[in-house]
């Protein structure tokens, strides 16, 4: 089947089996590989994208890519790691944040993880006040094995800081 | 809608680094040692790293692996026909099929053989027994589900105490003259003799029997593989995530037959290891195979179920163990073990140590006597034993060790950090050599111990506790202390398969002053391409900024041993400090010439060569770097060109150690623990670069907290494994670590015999933190219950069963 999904801006169209997962259109379709797998299961969030519903007023949201079918996200808007920075390079605050506050080490769960971050950001009245637990709790849907998440918490409230200072460099105000 | 043209192949250049204005201050980087961040971050955050799935070949096929669903089964047929008929099958390969490239069985490391493919038995659950290539990987999938294999079940064997009964199914038959299921015989370290006097001495005798599960590295990123043989040349490149190209290039040549200069690893960038990727897996092999077969390359890539139930598991050691004290301080220690190997002896040790450096177990105490062996034994469940996140089975040492002193001083009626305080050996006695033979080189445990409680204010926290009891809440503090021994290891005593356990270094100057540092290490997330870009800088006094650091790709680096054991910067690290200094000396040659004195009459300050007494006549690196190249006269015996290589054999391992406490509050209704705090003080020798030394000591204690609380594979009675997947394997999330986040704190005891007196750090926080967490809630269970014991991991459950007196250890 014909499945289009617009990822990054760019609209991608492929003809490819109705089951194929969202990751795999993502991975090997798209062939943007930034988006990792890790589980199959949905419990490590390797695989999170945002999501943004052109119909909601919500902030673009984490969803599971390897939890998808393709051809459910047409008519979204889908951004993994690759559309984050600016078109001219500049990071996102939560990828300089990561990178201020040595937030990876490997660098596999990354991705799904900024993207979490990020959506704990947007979705936030007042990002600088998140609590601990309130940060805890919304990347426990993310697994990484190498930073134990101390400097994770601390690169999400850099970003929100950054942003606070800096409110030109949040994504599109909606 | 127009479908989108794609760019395959994004990533020109795999070793670059972009640190562009956009990137933030990298003007900050210190020339050498210090807080840097790090130089790979730029690709991975942008989502440019270039992981083992990410490899995409011209014609490349896919794969997936037919495995057993039974623990023991003998294979009577396999029927592949329908699966060939498959119109996007390009083949099938099973052992039979194998046994022509006589590449049905491989020899581990362990001087045992392990099946490819399984041939005539299956051994243990979700064991390899056929593999299918396709034109795509969801074909493959499908393709599984064609493959007729015809089992004949038969009784499985999980529980090491159980299988060396004499009723017990004996499990390599495939091995002439194997009896039982013993798999070596027994090793033992210690003079027995001494130790049984000690013990006969001795006022107070704790015995324990200690089980550290069977539990798995688990690295985000799966195992895999591209094997790409081209027909034509005869070349073989194999795209390959692990942990030790070099050796993985031998052992591909001793295992296939193929000439080793025909073979080429390429390491990218790896998700992750924890010695989960130290072992040649069967997957390789069919993979390589696989391409012999088919004529193009082949991707194995393995899904998460197969990664946790049957690649490279680790500890599953139970310990039958004693210590004693005399007059108030620990004196002895004995330990028999039984080490599970499953169906194959593949555990990743130096070759002549075959329980590892099991025999740390004497810990950082200063005893009269100490005995230990171990036997190994075959079961019926994946095969592995790796290094998880430690040198060589020392997280099961330190485990045993450390909850021992805990139950002493529990029989003694004393504190625990008292009765490590009495029995610790003494800054003043080192190098000190233990009961079991290891040459301590440095440390100062006192000190640590004391800033370990000063952070924690534990005399505050015992207070605390007490107040607590009287209200029926249930807190527990946990102590530990840790020495390990890493960086292996010095050629006259350490090897793998014969090969020496040293790391070579290359490093080039060019014209311009900048320089490009090649090892043979093996980064996983460790921060490689910015620490060892330091280690050259303090020696040379060029920016880390312009230093590559080149790695993973065996035709370009030097040989050497890899990455586990955290022999990075004890080993590699080594190689880098000398060869920097082979570089220094040179540029030392030049220096004279351009400054037209005699060589001994320059000195060194970072950067630049200097005339002794006039110190404004000097010469930079930069300049002596472009006179090098330059059409300059040189005299005899001096070669142009900056560059040199070096090859370092480590006197003896370095000895990092620590101390560390946790506070845990168990609720009494549930049985669940809660991490509250976790104190760690380190000492790993000179910090290169604080910010990723640090990184590592969170991300360790994290798996510790996973080991201790949460992870185990386990198995039912027929052989089925129980946590193949993270519905059933539990990793730590951010929940489940400290709700204060981690307090650390450090001393710095050099290295007095490693060129730059670093120690080597990846591994101690999973080393130190299991029996931290396990003696906390321990303690929490005694303070409020009497309850001297558990086994890990403490979950709800087991530690409700535990609290009411029931606790069974885990199978």
């Amino acid at each position: 089947m014909l499945v289009s999904i617009s990822i990054n801006g760019q609209v991608y169209s492929h003809d490819v089996e109705p089951r194929v997962l969202l990751v795999h259109f993502i991975r090997e379709y798209a062939e943007l590989h930034g988006t990792h797998w890790g589980c199959d299961t949905s419990n490590c969030g390797i695989c999170i994208v945002l999501m943004d519903d052109p119909n909601s007023d919500q902030p673009p949201y984490p969803v599971k890519s390897c939890t998808m079918l393709a051809a459910m996200a047409e008519g979204y808007e889908i951004t993994t790691v690759e559309g984050m920075a600016k078109p001219d390079g500049t990071l996102d605050p939560i990828q300089q944040g990561f990178h201020e506050m040595h937030a990876l080490q490997c660098g596999f769960c990354t991705p799904g993880m900024m993207s979490t971050g990020r959506w704990l950001i947007e979705r936030h009245p007042n990002p600088t006040q998140m609590t601990d637990h309130e940060i805890r709790d919304g990347i426990s849907g993310n697994l990484c094995r190498c930073t134990g998440y101390d400097n994770i918490i601390k690169a999400i409230r850099w970003a929100a800081a950054y942003i606070e200072e800096h409110p030109e460099s949040a994504r599109t105000a909606r | 809608m127009a479908t989108t043209e794609t760019t395959p192949g994004r990533h020109p250049n795999w070793y670059g680094h972009a640190t562009g204005d956009k990137f933030g201050k990298v003007a900050d980087a210190p020339v050498g040692f210090g807080h840097m961040k790090r130089k790979e971050d730029a690709r991975f955050i942008r989502g440019l790293g270039d992981y083992m799935d990410d490899v995409r070949l011209p014609g490349m096929l896919h794969s997936a692996i037919v495995r057993s669903p039974y623990a023991h089964a003998r294979i009577n047929s396999i029927d592949t026909s329908a699966a060939l008929a498959h119109p996007k099958v390009a083949a099938v390969i099973i052992a039979k099929d194998l046994e022509t490239l006589g590449l049905a069985w491989m020899p581990t490391i362990s001087y045992d053989t392990q099946a490819v493919l399984a041939g005539d038995k299956a051994r243990f659950h979700l064991q390899e027994v056929a593999f299918v290539i396709a034109t795509d990987a969801y074909a493959a999938q499908d393709a599984l589900q064609l493959v007729d294999v015809d089992y004949e079940v038969l009784p499985a064997i999980v529980n090491c105490r159980k299988t060396l009964d004499p009723d017990a199914p004996l499990i390599r038959d495939d091995k002439v003259g194997q009896t039982d299921n013993l798999a070596s015989p027994l090793w033992e370290a210690g003079d027995k003799a001494n130790c049984d006097r000690v013990f006969a001495e001795a006022d107070v005798v704790a015995k324990r029997t200690i089980l550290d599960p069977r539990c798995h590295p688990c690295p985000m990123e799966t195992c895999g593989m591209v094997a790409d043989m081209n027909p034509a040349t005869g070349q073989l490149n194999i795209y390959n995530g692990n942990q030790a190209p070099h050796a993985h290039r031998t052992v591909y040549a001793q295992v296939a037959g193929l000439p080793e200069q025909n073979i080429r690893i390429l390491c990218n960038d790896i998700g992750g290891g924890f010695g989960n990727k130290v072992p040649v897996y069967p997957g390789y092999v069919c993979a390589i195979a696989g391409s012999i077969v088919a004529g193009a390359p082949v991707k194995w890539i393995e899904d998460r179920s197969e990664n946790l139930a049957s690649t490279g598991f680790a500890r599953d050691y139970l310990m039958y163990s004693e210590m004693c004290s005399k007059n108030g301080r620990i004196t002895g220690l004995r330990v028999d073990a039984i080490a599970d190997h499953g169906a194959f002896d593949s555990t990743a040790q130096a070759t002549k140590f075959p329980a590892g450096f099991f025999h740390i177990v004497t810990g950082s105490y200063d005893l009269d006597g100490a005995h230990c062996q171990v036997k190994a034994v075959y079961t019926n469940k994946a095969p592995g034993g790796v290094a998880y996140r430690c040198s060589f089975r020392i997280t099961e040492a330190v485990y045993l060790v450390e909850r021992m002193v805990d139950a002493l001083a529990m029989e003694m009626n004393v504190d625990p950090i008292e009765l490590r305080m009495r029995s610790f050996i003494r800054a003043d006695q080192f190098p000190y050599e233990t009961a079991t033979g290891w040459v301590y080189d440095s440390g100062d445990y006192h000190k640590a111990m004391k800033l370990a409680m000063e952070i924690a204010d534990y005399e505050g926290l015992r207070r605390e506790q007490q107040e607590k009891l009287a209200k029926g809440e249930m807190m527990g503090i946990g102590v530990s202390f840790f020495t390990e021994g890493v960086g292996a290891g010095p050629r006259r005593h350490m090897d793998i398969l014969g090969l020496a356990m040293n790391d070579g270094a290359e490093l080039r100057v060019h014209p311009s002053g900048k320089a490009v540092v090649s090892l043979s290490a093996q980064t996983q997330g460790q921060g490689h391409e910015t620490t060892f870009a330091q280690i050259v800088a303090e020696e040379l006094g060029i920016s880390p900024n312009e230093i590559m650091v080149r790695h993973g790709d065996t035709d370009k680096t030097p040989y050497g041993l890899g990455t586990y054991g955290s022999r990075s910067t004890p080993v590699s690290g080594g190689a880098v400090a000398v060869v920097s200094r082979k570089v220094r000396d040179k540029a030392r040659q030049f220096a004279a010439l351009m400054l037209e004195t005699r060589a001994e009459d320059l000195a060194w300050e970072k950067g630049r060569w200097f005339v002794k007494g006039d110190p404004e006549r000097g010469a930079t690196i930069e300049s002596i770097a472009e006179y090098a190249y330059s059409t300059s006269n040189l005299p005899e015996g001096l070669e142009g060109g900056l560059d040199a290589n070096a090859v370092y054999d480590p006197p003896n391992l370095t000895y990092p150690f620590g101390a560390y406490i946790s506070v845990v509050d168990v609720d009494p209704g549930t049985g669940k623990v809660h991490m509250r705090r976790f104190i760690a003080v380190d000492d790993c020798g000179v910090r290169i670069n604080p910010m990723i030394v640090e990184g590592q000591i969170h991300g360790g204690l994290v798996e510790g907290i996973g080991q201790a609380l949460m992870e185990i594979i386990s198995f039912d009675e027929q052989g089925n494994c129980m946590n193949a997947s993270f519905m059933d394997y539990l990793l730590p999330t951010a929940l489940e670590c400290p709700t204060e986040g981690f307090e650390l704190g450090e001393t710095v005891t050099p290295c007095p015999h490693h060129p730059i007196g670093a120690k080597g750090v990846g591994e101690s926080p999973c080393v130190g933190s299991p029996p931290c967490i396990a003696n906390a809630v321990i303690d929490a269970l005694y303070q409020a219950k009497g309850i001297r014991h558990m086994d890990i991991p403490c979950f709800p459950a087991r530690v409700w069963a535990a609290m009411n007196g029931n606790e069974q250890p885990p199978q």
